[in-house]
């Protein structure tokens, strides 16, 4: 598959701020890629720097192979979903999805009847003469969604398109989103920092958190394999707990949990030493007598699952999940439990 | 207190009862300061002239007659259209165009290039731009001409500097008239624009942009549209006290530039004027000001329903 862009080492400074240090990424084509990070990490920043409306500090972007540095915005077969829309407040709404086609020379007539195909597909045809004020936030999103694919576009970059959707719309987005991307083969970049939403919809997602790639992989890869502590910690629920390193070798590490249990587990880093072991809260079970030892804090009751917030000897929290079914045996609050550690249940991090 | 209304205040009707009484001191000063005026000016203007000034009250229709129609020098011929006062009229409409023309071409990149500084800076830009107007517009004046004259300082110096060899004849040309109107009203030109521009989004450039717009597209289509309120205002500001300015005519202008406001300032000035006359003029200005601004009204009202 081929690269539609390739960014390396792209450094972005503002005055004496830097919101990108040295981010680099290779984006295939007709992929749906996620940047994904909390608020401040870059994101808008580097789709910013793909669109044109920033020049980069230090490093490159190439569109297809070709360094894009010196093309305007207008220049770049580009389009963006702006995080705030930014429709046209004196076009009607079909007047807004045709603008790009009018620019790049269509013809009236046709760039009416694709406009109008992008407003079926948004499900906004009855809104077409409509004023951009005269529409709810989520209808103003959508109609910014149909305005960005109208031209079509070899990558289309979508700020936290879905950010300003109640949840049941979002949900029905997503599905609709994900579809479209897959029908018409445009990339996609999509910035989002909820979770949920990169894990379900993305092929590939690149991890950000102040202005650095922490991790890109597939959701499966950052969820079942995080590199470092904040992969770990940002997406999904997990427990940290500090262990003594004593050797690394071959991606694997023996580690001494608190309270003297040895273990065997897949390291990310090679460093001996108190590191970080990541554990999934559902690939925990109670035992009489396990590798690891707590006291029941409180149960959470979920529907589904159960919460075990519990603590180890040392102080250290920790959660555990349970299906609810009838053989699930709950323990009471102040119960002591064992826990048992599923096989690849631990992950050594990089800090 | 969601819910229930307030219940009104113990014998009274609440504060729908006091709107009347509230507005009264407004609709005071809008009819003893601007309404009475104005009919007292439409009054005058069906009077007959008194020789030294002033006016006799016998109604007439003289003034009107006297803008608009020639009946000879004895005024025993038929009569037919007076071309005097229209083509004063013409010349000044004319003038206060391309006064509010001039205004809008430096006006629009001032207010844009201040609406874009920093906003800390934007206001160290406007007490700049509002400064001059501290002086009073009649010295202000009187120091443009100074200025500009044939052995002033601009003429002298551009002499020094070897650009000219004999001074340019500025005074009582078109061209100072409009340098004087220019001057007089830029800032009300600036001011409304920059509050338009202050609140566009930049955004909607970028998403232009993004959407293969070049920059005078952008310009065209998108900015001018969206902060055509302040324009329109701005240009209403100008063009209307330009139409009716006598300062910078008489003081910078000579005969040919001569301008409603001049002709109405004369008419009240001493045993020459003639009062319903002069009112008269005030009338059909006033007509015209309140033709433009209801057009604009118009033009707006299409705007907002798109
Ligand atoms: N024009 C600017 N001038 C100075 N600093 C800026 C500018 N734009 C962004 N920054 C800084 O760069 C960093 C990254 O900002 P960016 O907008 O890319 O974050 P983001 O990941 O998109 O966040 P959010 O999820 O809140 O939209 C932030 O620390 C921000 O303060
Ligand atoms: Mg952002």
């Amino acid at each position: 598959m081929s690269t539609a862009i390739d960014i390396s080492s792209v450094v972005k400074r503002y005055g004496t701020a830097t919101a990108l240090h040295g981010v680099s990424m290779e984006i295939r084509d007709n992929e749906f890629f996620t940047l994904l990070g909390p608020s401040g990490c870059g994101k808008t920043t580097l789709l910013r720097c793909i669109a044109g409306f920033e020049d980069v500090t230090g490093g490159e972007i190439r569109l297809f192979g070709r360094n894009i540095a010196a093309l305007e915005p207008n220049q770049r077969p580009v389009n963006t979903v702006f995080q705030q829309y930014a429709l046209f407040p004196h076009m009607s709404v079909i007047d807004n999805v045709a603008f790009g086609l009018k620019m790049k020379g269509v013809a009236l007539a046709e760039r009416r009847a694709v406009a109008g195909r992008m407003l079926e597909m948004v499900h906004l045809s009855d809104f077409a003469d409509r004023m951009p004020a005269q529409l709810s936030g989520g209808q103003q999103q959508r109609v910014a969604l149909a305005r960005a694919l109208a031209p079509a576009p070899k990558v289309l970059l979508l700020d936290e398109p879905l950010s300003a959707l109640d949840l049941k719309l979002r949900q029905a987005m997503r599905v609709e989103l994900k579809t479209l991307q897959e029908q018409t083969g445009i990339t996609f970049v999509f910035v989002t920092h909820d979770q949920e939403e990169a894990l379900t919809m993305s092929d590939r997602i690149a991890v950000m958190s102040q202005g650095r790639v922490q991790q890109i992989g597939t959701a499966r890869d950052i969820y079942e394999s995080p590199h470092n502590r904040f992969v770990a910690d940002f997406i999904g629920e997990t427990n940290l707990i500090e262990v003594d390193v004593t050797a690394v070798s071959g991606g694997m590490a023996d580690v001494v949990l608190p309270g003297g249990h040895r273990l065997r587990c897949p390291a990310e880093t090679t460093a001996t030493g108190r590191h970080h072991l990541s554990i999934r809260p559902e690939r925990l079970s109670l035992t009489g007598t396990g590798e690891l030892t707590g006291t029941v804090e409180r149960v959470v009751y979920l529907g589904t699952d159960l919460q075990l917030l519990a603590r180890l000897a040392d102080g250290t929290p920790f959660t555990v999940r349970l299906q609810n079914s009838a053989r699930t045996q709950v323990p009471e609050a102040g119960a002591t439990v064992g826990l048992h550690l599923e096989e690849g249940a631990a992950r050594l991090l990089a800090d | 207190m969601a819910g229930a209304p307030l219940p009104p205040p113990a014998g009274g009707t609440g504060w729908k009862g006091l709107t009347i009484p509230l507005l009264i001191p407004a609709w005071a000063v809008v009819g003893i300061f601007m309404l009475l005026p104005v009919l007292l000016m439409v009054v005058y203007s069906f009077l007959t002239k008194e020789f030294r000034g002033g006016v006799v009250w016998d109604f007439t229709l003289a003034a009107y007659d006297q803008f608009f129609l020639n009946r000879g020098l004895f005024g025993d011929e038929p009569p037919v259209i007076e071309w005097t006062y229209i083509s004063i009229f013409w010349r000044s409409i004319w003038q206060a165009a391309l006064a509010t023309l001039a205004c809008l071409l430096v006006g629009f990149p001032t207010a844009w290039f201040i609406a874009t500084r920093p906003a800390a800076q934007r206001t160290v830009w406007l007490f700049l731009i509002t400064i001059p107007y501290w002086v009073n517009l009649l010295i202000r004046t009187v120091s443009l001409k100074f200025l500009i004259r044939e052995n002033g300082p601009l003429n002298d110096s551009l002499m020094s500097l070897g650009l000219i060899t004999d001074p340019l004849p500025l005074v009582n040309t078109n061209l100072a008239v409009q340098l004087g109107l220019f001057y007089s009203y830029l800032p009300f030109m600036v001011l409304p624009v920059y509050a338009a521009v202050e609140r566009y989004n930049f955004a909607l450039s970028e998403a232009a942009a993004d959407l293969y717009a070049g920059r005078w597209t952008i310009l065209r289509e998108i900015v001018l549209p969206v902060v055509r309120p302040g324009i329109v205002a701005g240009c209403i500001l100008v063009f209307v006290p330009s139409l009716g300015a006598f300062l910078a005519p008489d003081l910078l202008g000579g005969a040919k530039t001569y301008m409603i406001g001049s002709l109405i300032d004369e008419q009240f000035r001493g045993s020459q004027g003639n009062w319903p006359f002069g009112a008269a003029v005030s009338v059909v200005l006033m007509t015209m000001v309140l033709l433009v601004l209801l057009w604009q009204a118009r033009a707006a009202a299409r705007g907002a329903r798109g």
